[in-house]
């Protein structure tokens, strides 16, 4: 008897689609994927639908609807695995800048018609909503390790995606440090690997778009970085950006803009 | 009387050394400035080297400092290590495919790389004889290192100066070269000139110093050099007394110092990826997505992560306390039980390269001092009861 294909969908939320480009962006593996996989939903791709259940969801972007917090509840009930994608889905994303703000206050400002904008006041990653068997980081998601996700999935065995520094990542590239050698901030303690330490590899300190690594020292790094002549308020911008919500960096910024 | 002569080089003339192994095959790995550092890459001549060039090294900093000479050598160690060479950081030990319904294993071909590394430090050799002992003793060895490093011919050089974070004189492996090496060089700046003064270590050495037409050098020039790298003892400025560490540390696994000395400790693991002799791996099996190919590859990995600890049901080693104590105690301490020698050589790297300083002999005299006042308070205390 011939396996039937697993059904792959792929779920958009409040998000940029950067990283849905990312499956698209698989060039070489894309015919793979297209061969162990059926396509089932994927809006970015193509307007052919198969109906559910599926077997993997991948979904992107955060929830910031109450229509939306609806339903990623009936996505949850069709999907036999559901792994998040990127920096919106896992951490609530850059959009969750406003969880730090009055949301009503921007929106008188915006919009010339607040009644019409129905929205919520935080934007909330996809695990606070329902259970998440993978959560897949990255600003955007790095494209080798999807397919690692889904090869992982696929064959039934736990995907190595490591949960420790990006330094880790950027010693192994032989970079030299950029914060040892020329004192420029670098996030990559304290950030989850995943990216291949690009931003190190090229000599700038890492921005966080993986977020916190495991066990991560956010205290001991901002002392640092304070000692080596930023301020509070720099370091509150450092700790806020594609995933400022996700707790650590959270705690952390809140304690240094008292 | 000494085995081997020694010979006299003109800095430039060390091109003739590289260009003998360039025709047999060899590269040519040395010391180049790169990114605000001098790191270990490949090299094509002399002019590669990090001519008058040095480092200022402290906890947390390294900067790259111009010199007022053209010194060929006059920097101590930075943040690679011969390692990246010998151990690589990220390596597929074997792949399989699956054929006709049976699962085949294709073996690497092991590297047939050879190299020359040009300018190895005291420090360095202990830290390749160490990791000699760990891949290549006991009844598993590691067929890959082992390749590597028959293949590998050393140029070490004598460290005239130590760095600010160099505490070999302590580890007892610095700051003169005595063992392991092909060729040793001291260079000498001074009225009489800029030279290098050339001694073989093993038979190959000699033989290739002799046939390139190198000229003895004179009883003067070798005064000369040894004079120059005997003062190096004189100019340490990081020294601890490690003639219990072993004991001590063993001793102290419950100090609550232990949170204290780790309180900073960002378990980003920089410190052990830049230690030469640190060589803990993971290997990873990966699939492809038909389930069609299978790979193992074999990645550094450290002490200081999660993962590291993990077995059923969670992570040993959770705390960054313990995580730090591992490391620490492993280190300088239980590495003897496991292989006769303590497994740091007192280069520094991890003082340097930790992102925020934390400084291991620092934190080494921070636990005798513990001890010492244990003691004084347990005599005071008995002399009351
Ligand atoms: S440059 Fe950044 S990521 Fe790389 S080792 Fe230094 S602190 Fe870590
Ligand atoms: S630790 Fe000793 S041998 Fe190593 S670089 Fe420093 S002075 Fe040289
Ligand atoms: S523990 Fe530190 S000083 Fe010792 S060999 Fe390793 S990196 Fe060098
Ligand atoms: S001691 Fe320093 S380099 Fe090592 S894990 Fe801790 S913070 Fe990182």
């Amino acid at each position: 008897m011939k396996k039937r294909k697993p059904k792959l969908a792929v779920w958009k939320f409040a998000s940029c689609d950067g990283c849905q480009l990312s499956l698209l962006d698989c060039e070489d593996e894309l015919l793979d994927i297209v061969g162990a996989v059926e396509i089932a939903y994927f809006l970015e791709a193509s307007r052919a639908t198969v109906s559910g259940p599926y077997d993997i969801s991948l979904v992107e972007g955060s929830i910031t609807t109450p229509h939306d917090a609806e339903r990623i509840h009936k996505i949850r009930k069709v999907s036999k695995y559901l792994i998040t994608i990127g920096a919106c889905a896992t951490a609530g994303g850059i959009q969750a800048l406003r969880n730090f703000k009055d949301v009503k206050e921007f929106i008188s400002i915006v919009y010339a018609n607040p009644s019409y904008i129905e929205t919520l006041s935080k934007s909330t990653p996809i695990s606070d909503h329902v259970f998440v068997d993978f959560e897949l980081r990255g600003c955007p998601i790095n494209k080798y390790q999807l397919i690692e996700v889904i090869s992982a999935f696929l064959n039934n065995r736990k995907p190595n995606i490591p949960s420790y520094s990006v330094c880790v990542e950027c010693k192994r590239n032989g970079n030299v440090c950029v914060m040892v050698s020329s004192g420029t901030p670098c996030l990559g303690p304290v950030v989850q690997a995943g990216c291949g330490a690009i931003c190190p590899s090229y000599q700038r300190g890492c921005y966080g778009c993986f977020g916190p690594k495991e066990t991560p020292n956010v205290f001991s790094l901002s002392e640092h970085f304070l000692k080596n002549g930023l301020s509070s308020a720099d370091i509150v911008r450092v700790l806020r950006n594609f995933n400022s919500y996700a707790e650590p960096f959270r705690k952390g910024s809140e304690a240094y803009e008292r | 009387m000494e085995k081997f002569k020694s010979y006299y080089l003109a800095p430039e003339e060390l091109n003739k050394i590289f260009d003998y192994f360039k025709t047999r095959g060899y590269k040519i790995a040395g010391p180049t400035v790169k990114d605000n550092a001098i790191v270990y890459d490949e090299i094509e001549s002399v002019n590669d080297l990090p001519l008058g060039w040095t480092d200022e090294q402290g906890p947390g900093s390294y900067r790259l400092k111009r010199r007022n000479d053209e010194a060929l050598f006059g920097y101590v160690v930075g943040p690679h290590s011969w390692k990246k060479f010998l151990f690589p950081p990220i390596l597929t030990l074997w792949e399989a495919k699956r054929e006709n319904g049976k699962f085949k294993i294709y073996e690497q071909n092991y590297s047939e790389e050879k190299f020359v590394f040009v300018g190895v430090r005291a420090c360095e050799i202990s830290a390749i004889l160490i990791q000699d002992k760990i891949f290549g003793g006991g009844q598993y060895v590691d067929p890959n290192y082992l390749r590597r490093r028959e293949n590998a011919f050393i140029i070490a050089v004598n460290c005239n100066e130590p760095g600010n974070n160099c505490f070999c004189l302590s580890t007892g492996t610095g700051p003169k070269v005595l063992t392991g090496y092909d060729i040793v060089l001291t260079e000498v700046i001074s009225e009489s000139g800029h030279y290098l003064i050339a001694k073989p270590g093993s038979d190959l050495g000699e033989e290739i110093l002799a046939s390139l037409g190198f000229r003895e050098a004179t009883t003067q020039e070798i005064d000369e050099a040894d004079k120059v790298s005997n003062e190096a003892v004189n100019k340490f400025r990081k020294e601890v007394d490690l003639s219990d560490v072993v004991e001590m540390l063993q001793s102290n696994y419950e100090n609550p110092l232990w949170e204290k000395v780790s309180e900073k400790c960002l378990t980003c693991a920089n410190c052990t990826m830049v230690c030469p002799t640190c060589f803990c791996h993971t290997v990873e099996d990966v699939t492809d997505l038909t389930g069609q190919s299978a790979k193992r590859v074999r990645k550094w990995d450290s002490c200081f992560t999660l993962e590291f600890s993990y077995i059923h049901g969670g992570s040993v080693r959770y705390s960054t306390a313990s995580r730090y104590r591992q490391w620490m105690t492993h280190k300088l301490s239980t590495w003897k039980n496991q292989f006769g020698m303590i497994g740091c050589v007192g280069c520094g790297r991890c003082i340097t390269w930790c992102p925020v300083g934390i400084d291991i002999v620092e934190n080494v005299k921070l636990f005798k001092e513990s001890e010492l006042k244990l003691k004084t308070g347990e005599s005071y205390g008995r002399g009351n009861t």
